[in-house]
């Protein structure tokens, strides 16, 4: 069953500076290599929610990671525990080389050459990107630039990640790509993203959120059997249900 | 989006190529000082030094015509020299040369001056051009830094390379968006528009400037790049290296 909990948030609000209220009153839990899914229209939080995982964001209420809350003094542990990666690549890839970009991390960590290099190349492993270590990421394409920011965040070995729309601006293809390569990644996942087929692929839980409030929050399996919220939340509701029954044929 | 390189043939597999960034930073500053603090008249010590970049640029597989094309950026500031020298008449009684150019006559020490601008110009474009097609950026960078570079400084310039291309993306985008807007009208409301174009770009940098301090947080930066691993410095960095004294020796015993 389920064990223990990893991400406790309860009563958070988060205004942006200008006032713009952006969270209201959420509370969430996820367990230990839980796969959640945070879905919700453009607007509704999403991203500012993931923010407050890694204490980017600090708003009012209470956010426990690991058993530690997030606050000025734990952001240097909570920031290896949780690794966030960013929407844009651009933000995220910063270094003039690849090798660099995910050496960053482990190297901030105070890791010693060997520890580093074992790091970033188990990193790149995993994201299907052997050899990329001395190419600059301004030479990569928009998939490969994606699967660089995740190996960015895999070399720090955090037991959580907080993915923000991970396949946006994806081509099929890339999409598919990059969504086989984090369904390798053992830990637990934390997914903002606004196309269901990349939560129903990822993820298990789904978490919806409307106008900075949680409106559900059930089993992937339950959301892609309720019509009537998912059409709610713009959902292609036959497109679902098509995608559920081509998955029942792929498992029998 | 089109890629701008400015490393271009950084990428040859060559001997150049392949040796520690310090010691191409090393010779080819050599190259430069050597260069600028000879006076104008020593011919021979010139020949020396064009000679062994091209003997260099040889090693490292680099297209010539391709370098020397490279070399013309010094060309508008030649021309800017060029033109003053006709009013360059201070020693015009020490044999200035009438070549009857409306009545304006070319004096020797302009002359001279000309000739100084363009040959150290040249050899000091030409080496600069030859480290950095021999060196990509990120090796420059390394090198500069384990020479004792100050690290801010190197920070900068990496930051500088990474995000100028994401830059110059965005400026195009820009561009196109504005022309296919039909862009036109009169030079007022045209500068009008380029100038909410910088403005925009400015903010966007600026939004984006957030954003990676926020995604280098998250990576534990903590105020302090982290030290790279260190390069390797073996025999053949050691014989490259060996140039610069070289040429001291023949800029100090050469005339």
């Amino acid at each position: 069953m389920k064990s223990d909990k990893v991400i406790e948030i309860s009563h958070l609000s988060y205004d942006y500076p200008d006032g713009t209220p952006a969270l209201r009153n959420i509370d969430l839990e996820v367990y230990q290599q839980e796969s959640v899914a945070i879905l919700g229209p453009n607007g509704a939080g999403k991203s500012t929610l993931l923010y407050h995982l890694n204490g980017t964001l600090m708003g009012d209420g209470r956010v426990t990671i690991l058993g530690l809350p997030v606050e000025k003094k734990n952001l240097k542990e909570i920031r290896r525990r949780v690794g966030l990666v960013f929407q844009n690549p651009e933000d995220q890839l910063f270094c003039p080389t690849v090798f660099d970009d995910v050496a960053f991390g482990p190297l901030n960590m105070g890791l010693d050459e060997e520890g580093v290099r074992h790091r970033v190349e188990k990193a790149l492993e995993m994201m299907g990107l052997r050899g990329f270590g001395e190419r600059s990421a301004h030479h990569l394409s928009e998939g490969e630039k994606k699967r660089v920011a995740l190996a960015t965040v895999l070399s720090l070995d955090s037991e959580i990640l907080a993915l923000d729309e991970p396949t946006d601006n994806l081509d099929p293809a890339g999409s598919h790509t990059l969504i086989e390569r984090i369904q390798l990644i053992p830990q637990t996942k934390v997914i903002v993203t606004h196309h269901l087929p990349v939560a129903m692929d990822l993820c298990e839980r789904a978490v919806l959120l409307q106008g900075g409030r949680k409106v559900e929050d059930l089993p992937m399996a339950d959301l892609l059997r309720n019509r009537d919220l998912l059409e709610r939340f713009g959902f292609d509701a036959d497109f679902a249900q098509w995608m559920v029954e081509r998955r029942k044929g792929l498992t029998l | 989006m089109r890629h701008a390189f400015l490393d271009h043939h950084s990428g040859i597999e060559s001997p150049i190529h392949h040796l520690d960034a310090r010691a191409k930073i090393i010779v080819f500053l050599t190259f430069i000082l050597i260069g600028v603090s000879s006076p104008p008249n020593s011919f021979i010590l010139f020949s020396i030094l064009a000679g062994a970049l091209i003997v260099i640029a040889l090693f490292a597989r680099l297209p010539l015509a391709h370098l020397a094309k490279k070399v013309l950026v010094i060309l508008p500031f030649l021309f800017v020299v060029a033109i003053s020298i006709p009013f360059m008449k201070k020693d015009g009684v020490g044999g200035g040369y009438n070549l009857g150019l409306g009545g304006l006559s070319i004096s020797k020490s302009g002359l001279w001056i000309l000739w100084n601008v363009i040959i150290k110009s040249s050899l000091g474009v030409f080496s600069i051009i030859l480290l950095s097609s021999t060196t990509s950026f990120p090796q420059l960078i390394k090198g500069m830094e384990r020479l004792g570079s100050p690290k801010i400084f190197t920070v900068l310039t990496s930051f500088m390379y990474r995000y100028s291309f994401i830059l110059i993306d965005e400026m195009h985008r820009m561009k196109r968006a504005r022309d296919s807007r039909c862009f036109g009208g009169r030079w007022f409301w045209q500068s009008k528009v380029i100038g909410h174009m910088i403005g925009t770009l400015f903010l966007r940098s600026f939004h984006r400037g957030e954003r990676v301090y926020l995604a280098m947080l998250s990576r534990g930066y903590y105020g302090t790049m982290p030290e790279t691993t260190a390069g390797r410095f073996g025999l053949s960095e050691i014989l490259f290296l060996s140039l610069s004294p070289v040429l001291l020796f023949l800029r100090v015993y050469l005339r």
